[in-house]
């Protein structure tokens, strides 16, 4: 198996960008259902709440954690009980 | 139906909690799930909500004391729901790779290949060179496990929560681990006298 180049670039941009106040998974997942009510709301979350923006750049479980919360809840708001 | 408050919904649940607030809840939390997660269920998709369901609720009973108010109670208990549902469809997805599957034997000896034609020679060779570069760096700064799960994580597109408990440690713990695996590699890289930018630049030229 052989390094892909978009996994190098993706790589290499994710050293990059790498900061010394990321939040880890526990921190993003305390704060993941507030984040989303605020994206529901079509608040800037991202601008509210920056660190958890960033940790969901990064971390693909957690990413997939919040879209799926999202698909979720937008279920639950239309239509009945 | 009346829409509960977070009070309400925390009141008819603490101690003994109350049927119809559970139901309620219940069918909720498997109405989201469905929707969030319809292709990825499985044969028997009902019979799977219902099991995530009767785990997520019992979890969130338990947890009723962490609930800190700052969204509605229903969305704090959505997003215990799909962290129980995508943790058990993760594990089932991955439980017969174990990590040194994954080990990729390019990334240690084996010369790159690059997939796609770049426009010109030079620039071909300019990405050779500098992929051996970060290949050389991840061998030369990083532990054996910080290679290990940012392999894995990075390059195999494993859940940090399998890689995690592989390690015998924990998703929070390794992203903590990959975050100092990331640090070092980026000083590595300003030690050779590269900048990202110049990197990211080479790339995509």
């Amino acid at each position: 198996m052989f390094l892909k180049l978009d996994t190098l670039k993706k790589m290499i941009h994710g050293i990059g960008s790498t900061r010394p106040d990321e939040i880890g998974c526990d921190e993003c997942f305390e704060q993941l259902d507030r984040f989303a009510e605020l994206v529901l709301a079509g608040k800037s979350a991202a601008e509210a709440m920056p660190l958890v923006q960033d940790h969901l750049d990064r971390c693909g479980d957690c990413r997939e954690e919040f879209e799926a919360l999202l698909r979720a809840l937008r279920a639950n708001s239309t239509g009945a009980p | 139906m009346h829409e509960r408050t977070s009070d309400e919904w925390l009141t008819a649940l603490r101690g003994t909690p109350d049927d119809q607030a559970l139901l309620d809840l219940r069918t909720r939390l498997v109405r989201g799930l469905r929707f969030a997660l319809a292709d990825r269920l499985g044969a028997d998709p009902e019979a799977v909500l219902e099991d995530f369901a009767q785990e997520s609720l019992l979890k969130i009973l338990r947890s009723l004391d962490s609930f800190r108010g700052e969204s509605q109670f229903t969305t704090w208990a959505q997003k215990i729901a799909v962290r129980v549902a995508l943790t058990e469809l993760r594990r089932r997805r991955w439980q017969d790779v174990s990590l040194e599957d994954l080990q990729p034997p390019g990334m240690e000896t084996e010369p790159i290949e690059l997939p796609d034609p770049a426009p010109l020679p030079e620039q071909q060779v300019a990405r050779s060179t500098l992929m051996i570069m970060v290949q050389r760096l991840m061998r030369e700064e990083l532990t054996d496990r910080q290679r290990q799960a940012m392999q894995a994580v990075m390059i195999n597109g494993m859940p940090l929560e399998e890689v995690a408990r592989r390690l015998g440690t924990n998703r929070n713990a390794l992203y903590k681990l990959l975050h100092d695996a990331r640090q070092r590699l980026h000083k590595g890289l300003a030690a050779q006298g590269l900048s990202v930018a110049e990197l990211l630049a080479a790339f995509n030229g």
